[in-house]
């Protein structure tokens, strides 16, 4: 199980978030010009990191805000909490 | 057909008997420790069932046999050995229906095929609607499914009660029980038997399985692939065929393409051996569970994926909880059993829960994935239609709607409302 530190309200367990997938790239600002296979490489392709990956999570159990965290996808180990509006680091471990 | 597919070594009732007076155990399926050729016909990536099953069909329909199996750790390590052992064809869209029935059917003399005994058990395989719209689904799938020329039923609480005398049907609980569909044909196949079995006979028909080989690398020129690097040094062949699960996405980053896939977690659990008390597989997509029990005696249980990506092959507890508490209050009288062992799987999850079985953008190189949480029950017929995309150089009939391309032009095959937790 992980214990994930919302930026919020401190150490929770994984149960009280909701996963919201790697952090993607920005949407493309001209969708006119792109091909399908382009539209399509935004919408479904994954880069599906094994090692360190960029990841949102939402605390729909708790202050119900957005937040980054930086995990180790094989080790689970979280290095890293991001919040988005200041997108300022804060390591956990210092 | 190739003639060296005829072994004299073969299983009999004699055969047993005899080795019934010998001191060695007449199981042949131990793996030579072979160093590899220079160059082979076919490599196919991944030691799982879905590598082994497309080299027999390279062998057996196609006459290829100069082959490589290559795989990093032990055959049948992967999700072949991890999973929970459910086959089933009941898919709500034709092009999965097909896929999947056709499966089924080499299922069905699989043993004989291979002369190794897979236990393919027609226990039946129930999944359970809780609510009046899931009723509905449940009820459009079985309708979908006959006219698919898939066996299929509709049963009422009672009915199903009388199938499964100890399961609750009372209204008053978290998740009453609406209404199921019965495939009579679903089962369970014994996942290790399907690896030994591959294994062995792909040992007699002179496939190289290589061992504790991992591929580091694809050997690629001009856009055309020619060759793997290994721990054990570069091998070549004319083609290259992946098959491997969880680790697809690397292979894709060697190809320089990107895949839909993504990697999760997959747990499953097991209870203490008891008597003989639940024969069919029952499952429900709502409470995302399903149980059989095995035939040592253990309650098998399984849920959904694990939300995020993991490559740890370990999963949360909330999943098994969950699963367990629901399983709990459909079987009251399993409430006292202690559990086992708890195990997870790497499994390659597509947007569609669909499967890609296709040519890739890289000459000579062809990739089987997106299986996740339901391939075991395809292992024959996802080898037999690989085999015959990677002889040909073009999909088979029943693989073409599974192609790369689904994702560019939005013919998905959205399997994921339709059949749930897809096992
Ligand atoms: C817990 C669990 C329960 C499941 N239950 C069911 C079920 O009831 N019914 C069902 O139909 N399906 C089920 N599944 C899904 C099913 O197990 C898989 O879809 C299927 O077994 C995939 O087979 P495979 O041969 O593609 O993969 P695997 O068996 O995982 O084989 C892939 C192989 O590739 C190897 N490999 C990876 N990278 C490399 C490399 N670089 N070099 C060499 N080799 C490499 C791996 O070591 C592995 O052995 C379940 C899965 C899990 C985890
Ligand atoms: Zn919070």
């Amino acid at each position: 199980m992980l214990l994930i530190k919302c930026i919020f309200c401190g150490e929770r367990d994984e149960t009280e978030f909701h996963y919201g997938g790697e952090l993607r790239d920005k949407r493309p600002l001209n969708p006119n010009d792109l091909s399908d296979k382009e539209w399509a490489e935004f919408l479904y392709s994954k880069r599906n990191v094994n090692g360190i990956h960029i990841e949102q999570w939402f605390h729909s159990g708790g202050c119900r805000q957005w937040f980054n965290i930086e995990r180790n996808t094989f080790t689970n180990e979280i290095t890293n909490t991001f919040n988005l509006k200041k997108q300022k680091i804060t390591r956990e471990k210092d | 057909m190739n003639n060296k597919l005829n072994t004299k070594n073969s299983y009999s009732i004699f055969s047993i008997i005899k080795g019934g007076f010998n001191k060695n155990s007449i199981l042949d399926i131990s793996i030579s420790n072979k160093t590899p050729k220079k160059q082979y016909d076919v490599i196919v990536i991944g030691g799982g069932g879905h590598g082994m099953a497309t080299a027999y069909y390279l062998a057996k329909n196609h006459g290829i046999t100069n082959i490589a199996v290559v795989e990093k750790g032990l055959i049948g390590r992967g999700n072949t050995g991890r999973n929970t052992q459910v086959v089933r064809s009941n898919y709500l869209w034709t092009e999965s229906s097909l896929l999947y029935e056709h499966s089924l059917k080499l299922w069905n003399n699989l043993s004989q095929d291979i002369n190794f005994n897979v236990m393919y058990t027609k226990r039946g395989v129930f999944s359970l609607a809780h609510s009046y719209q899931e009723a509905r689904d449940v009820a459009r799938r079985v309708t979908a499914n006959k006219l698919n020329g898939i066996d299929s039923i509709y049963l009422t609480p009672k009915e199903i009660k009388d199938y499964i005398p100890i399961i609750n049907i009372s209204p008053k609980v978290r998740y009453p029980i609406f209404g199921a569909s019965l495939q009579k044909r679903g089962g369970t196949v014994h996942h290790d038997a399907v690896a030994w079995g591959l294994a062995r006979r792909l040992n007699q028909i002179g496939v190289d399985i290589l061992q504790n080989c991992e591929v580091k690398n694809l050997i690629i020129k001009n856009n055309i692939v020619n060759g793997i690097e290994t721990n054990k040094g570069d091998i070549f062949a004319s083609k290259i065929a992946v098959a491997v699960a969880g680790s697809s996405t690397r292979f894709a980053e060697m190809g320089k393409f990107k895949l839909p896939i993504e990697s999760h977690p997959l747990q499953a659990w097991v209870s203490e051996p008891i008597k003989p008390i639940l024969n069919p597989v029952i499952m429900s997509n709502a409470v995302h569970a399903y149980v059989s029990q095995a035939e040592k005696g253990e309650l098998v249980i399984g849920a959904g994926i694990d939300k995020y990506i993991g490559y740890s092959q370990r999963g949360s507890f909330s999943v098994i909880e969950n699963a367990t508490s629901a399983i709990i209050e459909l079987f009251p009288s399993f409430s006292k059993v202690k559990l086992l062992r708890t195990w997870a799987g790497l499994v390659d999850v597509s947007p569609d829960a669909c499967p890609i079985i296709d040519l890739t953008p890289v000459k000579n190189l062809y990739i089987n994935c997106g299986w996740g949480t339901g391939g075991f029950k395809a292992t024959p017929g996802s080898g037999y239609v690989f085999a015959h995309t990677v002889a040909n150089n073009e999909p088979h009939v029943l693989n073409e709607p599974f192609s790369f391309t689904r994702f560019e032009s939005g013919k998905l095959i959205d399997e994921h409302g339709a059949a749930g937790v897809a096992h």
